[in-house]
């Protein structure tokens, strides 16, 4: 495809004006840029998983044999559930921003539990 | 036809499906908590009384932590997507339009009419965050726009939708056979076709029926066409048309037994859907069925909560028409198109997907996410 660069289409801007929902636009930026240097560990992590399954079949391991490498049934179980468990851990902090929700009221900081041991 | 996914664009997406996943069940649901433990009282605190409508509950969200990082996150995860899909489709642009013409091949089921204007609510919007919407052709003969969105199907629904994404048509064509099950339809009229993964369905499951597909977008058109060519479907025109003003010589009235969408109201206008709904009263014979598949409607039943989540896509996702689609009194507008309220029904269709076959990310029936889920609203209506 001659006279498109590609890498900018892809990621072009789609039109309308943008949504900025954090406080700080600049620190929601920050968010989408760890946002996608997560996904690209995502990918790496499946790569290697490729390089450990070609391995232990005694296959060649070259980037053809990893490029070429589909999963059966059960190896695309295993990488989804490791998926889900790595989207998991890198939002923990808002699951956790949610459970302290749910026990509004209930907890108390660690200053006042200090001073209510002490006594 | 579907683009060829590399190892590192599958892990790509099974990221994002994964993303998706995890912020429709484990982050989503944390809206109503927040809204319950903070913005409401502190909104009947301020205003001495309750919200009044959706809106008022979306303005007050705005300012909550929480409802912010989700939807943050849920934007930001719709731009990935595009970006992953994009950069697939588009390093492969040149192999896809070539695979597209050599199926399509001149045939005389695909119609195309370069002259067609248009209308303004699909020229002014690139719907769900997609750069160049439907229609936006990057070189001469072009479906890059359908393949990208063929594979963002899949994984904006996590897989609900089925490998083949036509859960949708099937859940249709399952829906009218079992409720209707002397209806016999010869032609069907599928409005807003896009790339005829809910054509493709009703087309095998009435296979003596012919099943005329309408969309404006080109691209989309010409995608669809090869897709169906592909999978061996051969009772389907594809048609380059303004649903709003269908030539009479093409499509004359009383030529249809049942004219469908699914998931299309949203995407047009207030002034649109009226001349749509007079079309297919037009289009449809005596005994005719029109079927539309779209979200529920907001009515005083669903909480406040509820609706301002379902309305988020409107305001961040690039839907303009979903918030004000979803509170029309579409029996209204199918009396005034002609229909009679006596012969209009409503009711929930489920995608029919094989479990088997399901991408293990994909939601449970019991995930909904605002839109995306595989369970929707159909309401429709009887000619006469």
């Amino acid at each position: 495809m001659d006279g498109i660069d590609i890498r900018r289409a892809a990621g072009a801007k789609a039109k309308g004006k943008r949504p900025w929902f954090l406080a700080d636009a600049q620190t929601e930026r920050v968010m989408a840029v760890a946002m996608a240097v997560a996904q690209e560990l995502a990918v790496t992590r499946e790569r290697l998983d490729t390089v450990e399954r070609l391995l232990a079949d005694g296959q060649p391991v070259t980037a053809a044999t990893i490029d070429a490498y589909r999963p059966d049934a059960a190896a695309m179980a295993e990488r989804q559930r490791w998926h889900a468990d790595f989207v998991a851990r890198i939002l923990r902090v808002f699951q956790q921003e949610l459970e302290e929700v749910e026990q509004q009221g209930r907890e108390l900081d660690t200053e006042a539990l200090a001073s209510q041991f002490a006594e | 036809m579907f683009p060829e996914p590399s190892h590192d664009e599958i892990a790509r997406y099974n990221f994002l499906a994964n993303l998706n996943r995890h912020l429709a069940t484990y982050l989503s649901p944390g809206n109503r908590v927040v809204y319950e433990a903070r913005v409401r009282p502190a909104f009947r605190a301020v205003a001495g009384r309750d919200f009044r409508d959706r809106h008022e509950v979306r303005r007050a969200m705005l300012d909550d932590p929480f409802f912010q990082e989700w939807s943050a996150l849920r934007r930001n995860a719709m731009e990935m997507r595009q970006q992953a899909g994009r950069s697939m489709v588009l390093r492969q642009i040149d192999a896809l339009n070539a695979r597209a013409q050599a199926l399509n091949d001149n045939a005389g089921t695909l119609r195309l009419d370069p002259s067609l204007e248009l209308p303004s609510y699909l020229a002014k919007v690139d719907h769900h965050c997609m750069p160049g919407s439907y229609h936006t052709e990057l070189v001469p003969d072009d479906v890059s726009a359908a393949a990208n969105y063929d594979s963002g199907l899949f994984v904006t629904t996590g897989g609900a939708l089925g490998p083949m994404s036509d859960g949708g048509g099937r859940a249709v064509a399952d829906f009218v056979r079992t409720t209707f099950p002397e209806f016999s339809p010869r032609r069907i009229l599928d409005l807003g076709c896009g790339l005829g993964h809910n054509a493709v369905p009703l087309a095998q499951a009435f296979p003596d029926a012919v099943v005329v597909a309408v969309d404006t977008a080109a691209p989309m058109l010409r995608y669809g066409h090869a897709r169906a060519k592909a999978l061996g479907v051969e009772n389907i025109v594809f048609v380059q048309a303004n649903a709003e003003r269908l030539d009479p010589a093409e499509f004359p009235d009383a030529s249809f037994d049942w004219v469908q969408t699914t998931m299309f109201w949203h995407e047009t206008s207030g002034t649109a859907m009226r001349r749509i709904f007079e079309e297919i009263h037009r289009l449809l014979a005596p005994g005719g069925l029109t079927l539309h598949v779209e979200q529920p409607q907001y009515d005083e039943r669903m909480p406040l909560v509820e609706q301002m989540l379902r309305d988020w896509d409107a305001y961040y996702n690039n839907e303009p028409f979903w918030s004000a689609m979803h509170g029309i009194d579409v029996r209204g507008l199918m009396e005034d198109a002609g229909f009679r309220p006596d012969r209009m029904f409503d009711g929930y269709v489920r995608a029919k997907v094989d479990d088997e076959a399901r991408n293990p990310a994909s939601p449970t029936g019991a995930t909904e996410d605002h839109g995306r889920a595989a369970a929707w609203y159909a309401f429709g209506a009887w000619k006469n």
